[in-house]
């Protein structure tokens, strides 16, 4: 199953539109869209505006890939669950976010294992067969810099030092 | 419940807070920092409670600077948690919410801490730069937007 999602904040059709023609055009009627309160209404893929937490985290688990905007929300869930993740920036000029930050955001991660960028909807199709192509089993949690905040955090907290990393706790 | 009652001195009151979604998720992936601690938390949507479970969790409406009214009704809220709870530091991962709990977070003499989210690695959100002047500490994430002084690099979430 391919699992999309605009994340919790706003709408983002230019990414629904994209891959629901996608799914048209392939044939491709495995996918699932949660689409946030937008306008354009999906035919090819079946979708909801929002997902509980834990249809949601079921959802990411069964899925083969997720398509997503570039929000960490999103990269860090594919990242602890392994899954090869396509995303799409966001853009300020399409009234899409506040600015254009997730630009940054892509160009900065996209060197993660399982992440692949689209820069716009008309890369999205190849990048979608480059991710389904990817053989994504394991994706590195990078330990050192998350020990390092938490302990600082703690140190300012006052609090005794934490457990040591490598028992770090997942978030799902 | 008892084990929710004041505990002796030496357990330091913390109320950790986020806003939806990625700040959500970065706030969970720092919870280590908290385990010796009394932590509450607050974030915008009743099903995040589960997560954090057993550990006090409020829920305070999204909002932001295009919502003015709800944003009014939000930070009401806030105030009246940080009043209620007490809490010795208030930690924050953004954005809105977390810029209004530090600030009401000084007026009760709590040490404030903003986390910017990984997401601005190019420049501060507003929320973090709005919090920079107020929090005790200021963190990013990215070393390249460490000013050295009162903006800081102490690791990340990722």
């Amino acid at each position: 199953m391919i699992f999309v999602t605009v994340g919790t904040q706003l709408p983002f059709d230019r990414l629904i539109q994209a891959v629901d023609e996608w799914a048209g055009d392939q044939r491709e009627t495995n996918v699932f869209a949660q689409t946030g309160a937008g306008t354009y209404q999906p035919s090819h893929i079946s979708s909801s505006e929002f997902l509980g937490v834990s249809d949601f985290n079921s959802r990411v688990e069964n899925a083969d890939l997720l398509i997503s905007h570039a929000g960490m929300g999103s990269i860090i869930t594919a990242m602890e669950n392994s899954k090869p993740i396509v995303l799409i920036p966001r853009l300020a000029k399409f009234g899409e976010h506040r600015n254009d930050h997730q630009l940054a955001t892509v160009s900065k991660f996209r060197k993660l294992s399982n992440v692949f960028v689209a820069e716009n909807e008309t890369e999205l199709p190849n990048v979608i067969k480059q991710a389904l192509a990817s053989q994504v089993s394991y994706v590195q949690d990078e330990l050192a810099s998350r020990r390092a905040l938490i302990s600082s955090i703690s140190s300012f907290i006052g609090a005794p030092e934490p457990i040591p990393a490598a028992q770090l706790r997942r978030t799902v | 419940m008892k084990s929710f009652s004041r505990k002796k001195k030496t357990v330091k009151k913390v109320l950790a807070v986020a806003s939806g979604g990625g700040h959500w998720v970065q706030l969970l992936r720092l919870q280590d920092a908290f385990q010796a601690c009394d932590c509450a938390y607050l974030s915008v949507d009743k099903e995040y409670a589960h997560a954090v479970a057993p550990s006090r969790f409020y829920y305070v409406p999204d909002a932001n600077r295009d919502t003015k009214l709800k944003l009014l009704f939000s930070s009401l809220k806030i105030l009246l948690i940080v009043l209620w709870e007490r809490p010795n530091v208030v930690i924050s991962t953004g954005a809105a919410h977390g810029y209004l709990a530090i600030r009401f977070a000084k007026m009760i003499g709590a040490k404030t801490m903003f986390i910017d989210s990984i997401a601005n690695a190019e420049k501060l959100s507003l929320s973090g730069e709005l919090a920079t002047s107020h929090a005790d500490l200021m963190l990013t994430q990215w070393p390249e937007l460490s000013n050295g002084h009162n903006i800081q690099y102490r690791g990340s979430v990722l």
